[in-house]
């Protein structure tokens, strides 16, 4: 058994866990430990070479490696160690962390535990799309890497299913590879990935975007051979007699991310049904004192620097974390309209950075944060989208945190 | 003629709708920028629409296959194939280093394809 003995541990090596680190050491922490089970350092983002990472953080458009660098520098200069193809197997009550390697196994005694595990991708059976199980299915993120990091390409005949930012990217990506890529296909009414997108990678290239629609079966015996597609109503019900069978060899699914929380989940963290992610107050600190949650674990983020800021917000906490008792909380809950919000509770005044997803596009639309019959902030929005997540600061003063009451954030038109 | 067309933007996250005036020669803003890097972006998609161009190119010994590679400069839309065949037929020798320029005017473009990631020889 090796033994570490650190101030703060985190867990994950991507954007997250480097902007944490990085944030952790700019605020006085002095024994920082990141634990990787990669052999790379940097997450996802050396896959992701598009640009436009970093334009709300740095005013710089960035391509997901360049982005990656920019922080791995800093790690390196601040000496900060990382462990690369570790994997964190437990975490205990009292924060022991039990790490393997290829030099065996490790125990971590450590003050604070920042979780930056970042998320996976969902698969064919979490839209339980009917059919055969032919090869040539695969998540669009695997496809990216498969396309952009080892030089293999999946397939020439693509159909995609769903349009998260993701796969709109990937369909851009297969374009230029010489795929034909003969549409994607979204369920709702409306493209779940960012306007920007859209534009840049469906309509530059004549890519249709089959809306209200869905795959109902996929057909093949060896290799996909096709999938058919059928429109759906307004309750989500498939509109018989609109089937259409589109010939194809692959099959991109694109159908959202999962926050991946085995290790929070299994030491009795508490999860945010919605989120997926840790329940977490204004520090980002979860229902296990000292350990706090950022990143894609917390909550799937739509770009890379909103991210971030909030890695940095969570790393700057750890660093200045000390035990104190709880006395009071305001409870927060998503109210009409509002799909979840984060932080769920605050148990300290100040600024507050909320961050917020809505359940519908909606113009015109206000935002109120009510306590009891007291509304304490409003602000109006000209449009609102899922796809993007809203943020706002909001003071909270410490008489409202004593009425332990619930501070509920709604929509109102 | 001059038509009214809605641009999206592409600049930033918010993907602002951008009402605009343009015949392919004059250009008028009409409303729904949010900031001034929409005007311009704006102005560009009605006259000479660019986009910049991020992809892979070949590398010999390398610890990867693939160094991920942008262009220096957005491409006018009607040139972005010529150019990613030219960059096809290009391999690399490792080791590379990021913001390393591999190709020079590219297709005629007077622009440069430069790497974006290091990659380490083997």
């Amino acid at each position: 058994m090796i033994n570490h003995n650190v101030d703060i541990t985190v867990i994950g090596a991507g954007p997250a866990g480097l902007a944490a680190a990085v944030s952790a050491s700019e605020h006085g922490a002095k024994n920082i430990l990141i634990i990787d089970r990669n052999s790379w350092v940097g997450g996802i983002l050396p896959q992701c070479i598009h640009d436009g990472f970093g334009v709300e953080e740095t005013g710089r458009s960035m391509t997901g490696p360049e982005y990656a660098d920019m922080y791995i520098y800093i790690v390196k200069k601040k000496n900060i160690n990382i462990l690369k193809e570790t994997m964190v197997l437990r975490i205990d009550r009292d924060k022991k962390i039990t790490v393997v390697n290829k030099d065996g196994l490790h125990n971590i005694k450590t003050k604070c535990i920042i979780l930056a595990m970042g998320c996976r991708e969902k698969t064919r059976w979490s839209a339980l799309i009917p059919g055969d199980r032919p090869s040539g299915i695969y998540t669009a993120g695997v496809a990216q890497a498969l396309i952009n990091l080892y030089n293999i390409m999946p397939g020439r005949n693509v159909v995609i299913l769903g349009s998260g930012d993701i796969g709109l990217i990937m369909a851009r990506r297969l374009k230029f590879e010489g795929a034909n890529v003969l549409g994607v296909i979204e369920i709702l009414a409306y493209a779940s990935g960012l306007p920007r997108n859209v534009v840049q990678c469906l309509d530059d290239y004549d890519i249709p975007l089959f809306l209200n629609h869905t795959i109902t079966y996929i057909k093949g015996k060896e290799r996909i051979e096709s999938v058919t597609i059928a429109q759906i109503d307004k309750k989500m019900n498939i509109i018989s007699g609109t089937e259409k069978e589109i010939k194809c060899d692959t099959l991109l699914l694109s159908l959202g991310l999962i926050p991946e929380n085995e290790l929070s989940k299994d030491v009795g963290i508490i999860i945010d049904k919605i989120t997926g992610g840790p329940i977490v107050n204004q520090n980002l600190e979860t229902s296990f004192s000292g350990v706090f949650a950022c990143g894609n674990c917390l909550q799937v983020y739509d770009t890379v620097d909103s991210l971030s800021i909030n890695a940095k917000h969570a790393g700057k906490n750890a660093a200045n974390y000390k035990k104190k008792k709880v006395n009071h909380k305001l409870n927060v809950i998503p109210g009409k309209g509002i799909r979840y919000v984060i932080p769920q509770m605050i148990t300290e005044p100040g600024k507050i950075r909320f961050t917020l997803r809505v359940e519908k596009p909606k113009l015109k639309t206000s935002i109120h944060f009510i306590i009891g019959s007291k509304e304490i902030f409003k602000k109006k929005l000209p449009y609102i989208n899922p796809a993007n997540m809203i943020e706002i600061y909001v003071d909270i003063s410490k008489d409202l945190i004593k009425s332990n009451k619930i501070l509920e954030v709604a929509l109102f038109d | 003629m001059t038509d009214k067309k809605q641009i999206t933007c592409i600049v930033c996250p918010i993907g602002c709708k951008i009402l605009i005036k343009t015949d392919g020669k004059s250009f008028n803003l009409l409303n729904g920028n949010k900031c001034k890097r929409g005007i311009e972006y704006a102005k560009n998609e009605a006259l000479d629409p660019r986009r910049m161009l991020t992809t892979s190119i070949f590398v010999k010994n390398g610890e990867w296959p693939l160094v991920s590679v942008k262009s220096s400069k957005p491409i006018p839309k009607q040139k972005l194939f010529s150019v990613l065949k030219e960059i096809k037929n290009k391999t690399v020798s490792a080791p590379v280093k990021s913001g390393q320029i591999i190709i020079k005017n590219v297709a005629n473009s007077e622009i440069d394809i430069v790497a974006t990631k290091s990659i380490e020889k083997i």
